[in-house]
């Protein structure tokens, strides 16, 4: 399954309700702001979030506002009679900032990136409008890791979202992936004394191999087999094919 | 940091004596690192294997912990404080001739191994700076001359244990006192009052909410509505139980008043702990002592001892049966963000110190997924007289909305810096009389992400329905830039930022680099821009307080002294961050050159 999938929702046991942008969102006990939003075919932009993981509330991406005050949408459980914002100037404006962050806390190259297309950070920053990094380039130096025999990881660009971390630890039962340093300087690390990746029983076949939202855990010998321009999120915007998707699954 | 001891001696006795329990991992590796001098991939494997936890994540675990070194830091790790009252009383220009001293750079162990020197968060000491940690013990009141004392004593290599006794002297500073630094309550007279009061301990939970007691950490949540909470929350799993934790993980820049209460009235903390347990029904407490304060242990061990012994702390305490309690001293490694308390939770359970997403709350979710009870440490001395005379009798101190007294730390521009408990209600202007200060700027009352108050607004009071404030209270005299006080407090949340959440952790990053762009002389109104629009973002996007606060000190500063900012702009609508003669510097420190054909012809 891609990152970027929304499990299909069954109905509603009860006709809970809350408005997102003024529309009525239907939701189940449980669920939250964003899944409900999903299901219901509204987009709410994001990256940490994955249908198969427990809400992370990270990248910060799914800020919406509820009942006026600001709050991650992957985190705020559905309630009825909530009022929730999400398509406002003010709100679309931070996110665009969020991503203008990301994009100069890594280094990020998308011409000769191979995940470019395929990758949710490119594809939300084309959808959102931003036209820029903005600010100045914070450059970190995060070397490569080719040391695995089928894999690769490019730690430039690393967004923090902890899927590979998640993945590994409660999917895999492996913990190949874990965080360390704080603040500016937190980085992602692998389980091995030597510290690279060819020393883990990391496999190919991992779940932790297929839920990067962006290019850092790469298959080997796999280069640019598709086109770029021809690609994932190419011809058509991150928000309406999340949404899209979503509905073809719930119609099937 | 003796280094000569061998991790296969060291380590298993250490983690038979945690029980290879994953959640005193904190513990584990500031007692490994103690013994061994730094934690090597080798001692982090052995821990790992030891506690059955991957070793990228016990690595993650160090890797979080500024105290935690991964790398040998040298047999003598020296750190200055670099709070802007450090900073105010000379700390740069000492920590230079330190280094020009040992032949070494900041920041960079020296060539032979021996010896680092580099700066830390604030440590506690402002009114006795500029302050060091050698080794994680704290020197204070730098000269010149104790430099260069220090430095022979590394330079002769002497064991740390055997420097000078006075060294290491630290002072209370008590200026002003008044109910909680006064006390004289003998050991047990709290908890006996609270046992007497029928028909149990709800009884003694009514007289702290009656007494309108609130949290002294900053957030001033009420005590009494938060014990009755934990109280009623019933633990789950396999273990269910409540939990107390009183922290002291004093981080906030400029604060150090429990740093005097542990030192001077460990008693009335500890039996407020044990009233707390009495009241909400826990049988265990922790304390969160930050890892700077790591010299208050013996101390603060050897009171716990003693209750142990009077039967103020174990199994039937004063003879009630079940009425069971003990305390647990865990040290923090320099990490500011621990002061959250869900972050100072996941510290206590041996993880990165992240804040979690709340709901839920502690007090039905905090350590171990039990209902947990997190207080400040001044709130719990309170509480402990409130146990022993009432909740009507703590009342009628300070206001009407602030009940009893509030201990503040005052350091800066003044004739006496120190400790000052006052009744709520003191004006800022009473204050500074009382410490000597004259010709005062501005005050920045509960720290960095507290509130940078101008003179005009020295009537304005302490307490929560004016100037809410977890304690720190630093004067800046007419002579002060309070630009540089912005930009060191900037540097300070960059460096604390504990990177979970994208605003926050480039956010506060940004920001350093836009404070040391207009410091350098090349800023504009386009970097000031920057600053609001990045606050805008910090406060309604970040994950945890720390973020959200992270810009309030340029926010404050720029409303109330913007001319400290506008004299260093240029003109222009736009100045690049990126000077070109600037790129040359790396050259120019690797050929040793400095003249002028090493530089670029500037445009100046």
């Amino acid at each position: 399954m891609n990152p970027d999938m929304t499990e299909p929702v069954s109905s509603p046991l009860v006709s809970s309700t809350f408005t997102l942008d003024g529309d009525e969102i239907p939701y189940a006990p449980g669920q939250t702001v964003i899944q409900a939003a999903l299901a219901a075919g509204k987009y709410i932009p994001h990256l940490c979030y994955h249908p198969e993981f427990k809400p992370h509330g990270s990248c910060k991406l799914c800020t919406v506002k509820v009942n006026g005050r600001p709050a991650s949408s992957c985190t705020t459980a559905a309630q009825d009679g909530l009022n929730v914002e999400s398509e406002t100037p003010d709100i679309k404006d931070k996110r665009r900032t969020l991503v203008q962050m990301l994009l100069v806390e890594g280094n990020h190259f998308c011409p000769s990136c191979e995940k470019s297309g395929n990758c949710m950070l490119q594809g939300l920053a084309y959808d959102l409008g931003v036209m820029s990094p903005h600010f100045p380039q914070i450059f970190p130096t995060r070397p490569v890791d080719a040391s695995h025999p089928d894999t690769l990881l490019d730690f430039n660009r690393c967004i923090l979202c902890e899927l590979c971390v998640r993945a590994s630890s409660e999917v895999d039962h492996k913990g190949v992936f874990a965080l360390s340093g704080r603040g500016i300087t937190k980085h992602l690390i692998v389980n091995s004394e030597s510290g690279r990746l060819g020393d883990t029983d990391f496999a190919a076949t991992d779940k932790a191999a297929e839920v990067c939202p962006v290019g850092v855990i790469l298959k080997k010998r796999v280069g640019f087999a598709v086109p770029i321009g021809e690609r994932k999120y190419d011809p058509v915007p991150i928000s309406v094919q999340t949404v899209s998707h979503t509905h073809k699954k719930e119609t099937v | 940091m003796p280094v000569n001891a061998n991790s296969d001696q060291v380590l298993p006795a250490l983690l038979a004596r945690h029980r290879h329990n994953p959640t005193r991992l904190v513990q584990i590796l500031r007692e490994a690192q103690e013994a061994l001098g730094w934690l090597s991939p080798q001692t982090l494997g052995i821990i790992a294997a030891g506690i059955d936890l991957p070793l990228a994540r016990v690595t993650g675990v160090a890797g979080f912990y500024s105290f935690f070194h991964t790398e040998p830091r040298g047999r003598y790790r020296v750190l200055w404080s670099d709070n802007i009252t450090d900073r105010m009383l000379g700390n740069q220009d000492l920590m230079q001739e330190m280094c020009k001293s040992l032949w070494l750079e900041a920041g960079h162990l020296s060539e032979d191994g021996l010896v680092s020197v580099d700066t830390t968060s604030c440590t506690g000491m402002c009114d006795q700076g500029p302050a060091i940690l050698v080794n994680y013990r704290a020197i204070t009141r730098m000269t010149s001359q104790r430099v260069a004392e220090v430095c022979e004593l590394i330079r002769t290599e002497t064991p740390v244990e055997q420097w000078p006794a006075d060294f290491f002297n630290i002072d209370n500073n008590i200026q002003r006192a008044d109910i909680l630094l006064r006390s004289s309550l003998p050991p047990g007279d709290a908890l006996r009052a609270a046992i007497a009061r029928k028909p149990g301990a709800q009884s003694t939970l009514d007289e702290i909410k009656r007494s309108n007691l609130r949290g002294r950490g900053g957030a001033g949540f009420t005590t009494g509505l938060k014990w009755e909470a934990c109280r009623n929350a019933t633990g789950s799993g396999a273990t269910p139980a409540r939990y107390i934790v009183c922290n002291a993980d004093e981080g906030e820049p400029g604060t150090f008043k429990d740093r005097v209460l542990l030192t001077e009235q460990a008693d009335l903390v500890f039996e407020g702990m044990t009233v707390a347990g009495y009241v909400v029904g826990a049988h265990k407490g922790l304390i969160y002592l930050r890892g700077e304060y790591r010299y208050l242990l013996d101390h603060l061990e050897s009171v716990l001892a003693r209750r142990r012994a009077e039967g103020l702390l174990g199994h039937n305490i004063l003879q009630q049966p079940g009425f069971d309690f003990d305390i647990e001293i865990h040290l923090g490694a320099g990490a500011y963000i621990c002061g959250e308390e869900s972050a100072l939770i996941e510290s206590l359970e041996g993880k990165r110190g992240v804040p979690r997403n709340r709901p839920p709350f502690p007090v039905t979710n905090g350590y171990l997924d039990q209902p947990t009870t997190v207080n400040n440490v001044e709130t719990l001395a309170a509480a402990a007289l409130i146990a022993k005379h009432g909740g009507d009798w703590f009342r009628q101190i300070g206001t009407e909305k602030s009940a009893g007294t509030k201990i503040l730390s005052i350091s800066g521009d003044c004739a006496r810096p120190g400790i000052y408990e006052y009744p709520f209600g003191v004006s800022i202007a009473q204050v500074l009389e009382d410490c000597g200060a004259t010709n005062v700027q501005a005050v920045q009352v509960s720290g960095p992400s507290g509130v940078c108050v101008a003179a005009d607004d020295f009537k304005r009071r302490i307490g929560f329905e004016d100037l809410a404030t977890a304690g720190a209270f630093m004067i800046f005299g007419d002579k002060r830039d309070m630009f540089e006080v912005a930009r060191n407090f900037a540097h300070f949340f960059a460096h604390e930022s504990c990177g979970f959440c994208t605003p926050c952790r480039v956010g506060t990053t940004l920001l350093k680099n836009c404070m040391d762009k207009i410091h350098a002389g090349h800023g504009s109104e386009y970097d000031i821009n920057e600053i609001f629009k990045i606050n805008h973002l910090l406060q309604a996007a970040s994950h945890c307080g720390l973020g959200h606060s992270a810009c309030n000190p340029m926010f404050d500063t720029l409303q109330k002294f913007r001319p400290a900012y506008e004299r260093r702009l240029k003109s222009l609508a736009f100045e690049p961050a990126f000077s070109l003669d600037d790129a040359l510097a790396q050259a120019r420190q690797m050929t040793g050159r400095d003249d002028a054909g090493a530089h670029l012809a500037t445009s100046e």
